[in-house]
């Protein structure tokens, strides 16, 4: 297959006035005064609201609804069936394979197939009276086998989720990069382990919600809500709403966290929507917290891992054979993707030569699987870290060691790892040994042996991982011979406008804001293009009908993608600008240059026009200009993928689909009490290099809140379903989430290896820690409990499971 | 079945009937359109919703309405005066101690209850009296260090530069 040839090199500034200073944000008064300005904020005139009724049970049929109770009761404006749901709305958009074998709707009608699945939903003058109203509808069910463990799912008679799929596996198939079979060959050691992530969640503390209007007099559908991105394939909501593309319009409020789990949530105001069009009013649902838990898009990943690795006697990695079963829940809405993130850096930061993937994705009686920070690629990088410290083990060599011994070196990048996607840059044995520098690692090691002495159980963890940035949706489809597509773009779009004072607006066209700092990015890339205050740039954000292509943040894409459109948007601003100063300053273009917030004429820096001037200029006094000049100074720029690559037929090679590569390196320090199970992670060290850095602490708080998210994956988060399907985890009570007396003090570095093909060299960094935690902190429980022979396999290691281990059970 | 409350909230005395069963966070946020009362997790566990009922933290989602008749009520509201921040909100602006914001309003009133208890706490004591209140963005480090920074700062006014920045 041949490889497309990689975007030039860029050249960077030698010195940048904005970009790099940890300025505060431009996001934080509003917030501060707590005028946010959330879904739950809004209010409409004429708005009511709607409740849903969830399913007790985890696989049941539907036989009968009875709504005569519930309409009765006052304030009760409309209930609506999952039967009259058919006739109101067709199924949800759907990424998956085969999507009409696994049909997900607003509300179930024939049957339900997990706890919490919605079978109706009632509009009422207030949410307490919809909520009385829920209690009143009765459903009988009649109900059915369940089946929550996948691997019972795929054996002979186990319960059918879908019919039409004939079998509970949703896809299947093995790839292999590179030859595998010689590289076991040639190893000296195999190394192998069953390794289990179950399933957690983002579990922001607001949740998703949406205000709908539907004016039957034209046809318009409006819907405000805290998720907004794809606005190119928004036309897929129009359809499940049947009104036309060109009259839905997606407006954005901000979020109050997602960490992914309000990446295209479109079930919360596709069902809003509906209700207002059955209803003729506004409409707001909010998800409460059990419909968040039980009932939303986005349950994390869900995996079971056979893997080997293949190691020669020096401790070089040669290849690695993954077999994984993931459990998908109920639905397949955002299909196998969560793979392609791992296949986007399936090797880490290794020269690993060839790499086997046997993946069964299958369906079961939970809510389903979307995004949770990492959207997959964080449990790969959990499970590699795992396999490498195993290796060192067996060969007895230090955990440092073996990762460095195997790292890709500097100069090797651009570097195609074997499933075809391409690292751009890194410096990872730089990152190492910052890491090991802040942590103190050799006097860590003396207090760990000086414990053990006293009976205490001291743990040193190291992940050294991969965060893969900017990504091409290719990862959604190579998975299929057909249908194929071309490279998709995945766009974000920027409008800059200098009014006629000078004063600088941009235009966003994603998701408004959820906890990222688009604002902040933004008016940092435009303080550096035009020397301006970044505090003195205004940003808002555009709904989807007048909006411009955008795909909104994921995949730690949006910095890079919007500094892409800003500088684009830029460019086109001073071309204009130029053009302007050549008549007003009569000189010709090649005499003038931009400095310091103006053009002036080179080396006559009294003859010179600020911004403001040639604003005023543009904006009022357009006939004093030679005619192809018009009025205003306002451009957009659509910034498209910066480098992607066409799969191979055969797909031995799924071309370049996630070439913006992070690193970072994690070393915790934890103690372990053996009685109790108990970790205390009592120091954190973490290094990432994401490239030139935009905004430096913002950037340490993705790491700092991704690690304590991390850790909380590796201790204490799961959702758990009993045997029978039911969920038991329906609140905070039970979904244990990280307080600060569980987070750790953090020592935080940084490195930047620029990205050479990226604007200033940015390389994405959303994900932050939850990349590498998960990772770290198993590395450091075993660590601590190496004397007693502990191999953590599983996670969350809560401490009932340590203390097991510890014992010997498993 | 609606009976009369009186509260003081921020200041200003309401009266008001409500339903024995509304929640003081729906009263506030729907009643007196105060939003910075977020609902979060609804149990009482996430912290959120905290406001200050005469001078201490409390959960109002799972406080009623009616439990709140009489009181003086205090909300993240009432922080700021005007254009200038609370010294506590400018040390969160200034240490970058919020991301998406929305546990924010329960933090700072849980960390102006500290600072009035404590002037200067000890960054562990910070640690302990914040974990009260579930952040989900920032790993808690940087509001702790919003907090320290507010503690060193006390009785020298908010940073000069807000006024100028929010204008």
């Amino acid at each position: 297959m041949s490889v497309a040839s990689h975007p030039p090199t860029r050249e960077l500034a030698d010195e940048r006035k904005w970009v790099g200073k940890s300025i505060r944000r431009l996001e934080d008064p509003k917030f501060l005064r707590g005028r946010g300005n959330y879904i739950d904020d809004l209010r409409v005139e004429g708005m009511v609201h709607a409740a849903l009724v969830r399913s007790p049970h985890a696989h049941a049929k539907i036989v009968s609804v009875n709504v005569e109770e519930a309409r009765r009761l006052p304030g009760v404006i409309a209930v609506i069936t999952g039967a009259e749901a058919l006739e109101l709305a067709d199924p949800l958009p759907d990424f998956g394979p085969a999507p009409d074998k696994h049909t997900w709707r607003l509300l179930a009608a024939e049957k339900v197939r997990y706890v919490g699945e919605a079978v109706a939903a009632v509009v009422a003058t207030s949410r307490y009276v919809a909520e009385d109203a829920t209690d009143l509808v009765e459903v009988e069910y009649e109900q059915l086998p369940a089946v929550v463990d996948p691997e019972e799912a795929l054996k002979p008679g186990a319960p059918l989720i879908h019919e039409p799929l004939e079998s509970n596996i949703a896809y299947e198939r093995v790839f292999t990069f590179g030859d595998v079979d010689r590289d076991f060959a040639e190893a000296d050691l195999v190394v192998a382990d069953r390794l289990r992530w179950n399933r957690s969640g983002g579990q922001p503390l607001e949740t998703v919600g949406a205000v709908a209007s539907f004016d039957h007099g034209t046809g318009m559908m409006s819907i405000h809500t805290n998720s907004l991105s794809f606005t190119s394939y928004l036309f897929m909501l129009a359809n499940t709403l049947k009104v036309a593309d060109n009259r839905l319009d997606v407006v954005p409020h901000p979020a109050g966290g997602s960490f992914g789990s309000k990446l295209w949530a479109v079930k919360v105001g596709a069902i809003a929507g509906m209700l207002s069009k059955a209803t003729g009013r506004p409409v707001k649902y909010v998800e409460d917290r059990i419909d968040n838990m039980s009932n939303c898009d986005h349950h994390g990943s869900d995996r079971i891992y056979d893997v080997e690795l293949a190691v020669t006697k020096e401790g070089l990695m040669k290849s690695i054979r993954i077999k994984t079963i993931d459990d998908y829940g109920a639905y397949m809405q955002f299909g196998v993707g969560h793979h392609g993130n791992a296949l986007a850096q399936v090797t880490g930061p290794y020269r690993i030569a060839s790499v086997q993937y046997d993946l069964k994705a299958v369906v079961t009686n939970k809510c389903q699987q979307g995004a949770y920070r990492g959207f997959g690629s964080e449990v790969n990088n959990w499970m590699l870290e795992r396999m490498v410290d195993l290796a060192a083990r067996r060969l007895d060599m230090d955990p440092a060691e073996i990762r460095r011994k195997n790292f890709i070196a500097p100069d090797q990048f651009p570097y195609f790892i074997p499933t075809g996607n391409v690292y751009d840059s890194g410096d990872y044995e730089q990152v190492l040994d910052k890491a090991l520098g802040l942590a103190d690692y050799e006097h860590w090691r003396t207090e760990q042996e000086r414990l053990r002495q006293e009976g205490r159980y001291l743990g040193i963890g190291m992940a050294t991982c991969q965060e893969r940035s900017v990504f091409s949706a290719t990862e959604f489809w190579f998975w299929f011979d057909e249908p194929a597509a071309p490279v998709t773009s995945m766009p974000e779009s920027v409008t800059v406008r200098v009014g006629p004072t000078g004063d600088i607006t941009a235009t966003l066209y994603s998701c408004a804001f959820w906890g990222n700092s688009p604002e902040t990015m933004v008016a940092q890339l435009i303080g550096e293009e035009f020397d301006v205050e970044p505090h003195s740039v205004s940003v808002i954000y555009a709904g989807s009908r007048n909006g411009l292509p955008a795909t909104g943040p994921g995949g730690s894409r949006l910095t890079v993608m919007l500094a892409g459109a800003v500088e684009g948007a830029s460019a086109r601003i001073k071309d204009k600008a130029r053009l302007v100063a050549e008549h007003m300053l009569e000189a010709s273009a090649e005499d003038l240059e931009w400095v310091d917030g103006g053009i002036q004429v080179k080396g006559s820096p009294g003859s010179r026009l600020s911004l403001a001037e040639i604003a005023i200029q543009t904006h009022l006094f357009k006939h004093q200009l030679p005619d192809e000049i018009e009025s205003g100074l306002e451009a957009s720029k659509v910034y498209d993928h910066p480098y992607t690559t066409m799969p191979s037929d055969d797909r031995k090679n799924l071309g370049v689909f996630y070439p913006i590569m992070g690193h970072a390196c994690h070393i915790p320090i934890v103690e372990v009490d053996p009685e109790t199970g108990h970790v205390q992670v009592i120091k954190y060290i973490a290094v990432h290099d994401c490239g030139t850095l935009v905004n430096p602490r913002s950037l340490s708080g993705h790491i700092t809140g991704g690690t304590v998210q991390g850790i909380g994956t590796a201790l204490f988060e799961q959702y758990i379903y009993d045997e029978e399907g039911n969920f038991v985890t329906q609140s905070y009570m039970d979904y244990l989430i990280p307080t600060a007396m569980e987070a750790p003090e953090f020592v935080i570095g940084h490195v930047e290896t620029p990205s050479p093909w990226t604007v200033h060299g940015i390389k994405g960094g959303g994900e932050g820690g939850r990349m590498m935690a998960p990772a770290a902190i198993a590395s450091a429980v075993e660590d601590a409990l190496s004397p007693l022979g502990v191999r953590v396999s599983e996670l969350p290691a809560r401490p009932e499971r340590i203390v097991a281990l510890i014992e010997g059970r498993s | 079945m609606n009976v009369p409350i009186e509260i003081t909230v921020n200041g200003a005395l309401h009266r008001e009937e409500v339903e024995p069963r509304m929640l003081l966070v729906d009263f506030l946020r729907e009643r007196l359109n105060l939003a910075s009362v977020h609902i979060g997790c609804e149990h009482g566990v996430c912290g959120t919703c905290t406001v200050q009922m005469d001078g201490k933290c409390i959960r109002s989602c799972i406080t009623f309405a009616l439990q709140a008749d009489g009181a003086e009520v205090t909300t993240a509201e009432a922080l700021a005066e005007g254009a200038q921040l609370h010294p506590l909100q400018d040390a969160f602006w200034e240490k970058q101690a919020l991301q998406c914001g929305y546990c924010t309003p329960g933090m700072l009133m849980v960390c102006e209850e500290l600072l009035r208890d404590n002037p200067r706490p000890t960054a562990e004591e910070v640690r302990e009296r914040i974990s009260s209140n579930l952040c989900r963005c920032t790993g808690y480090q940087f509001i702790i260090e919003a907090v320290m920074h507010a503690a060193e700062q006390h009785g020298e006014g908010p940073a000069a530069q807000i006024a100028e920045v929010t204008r």
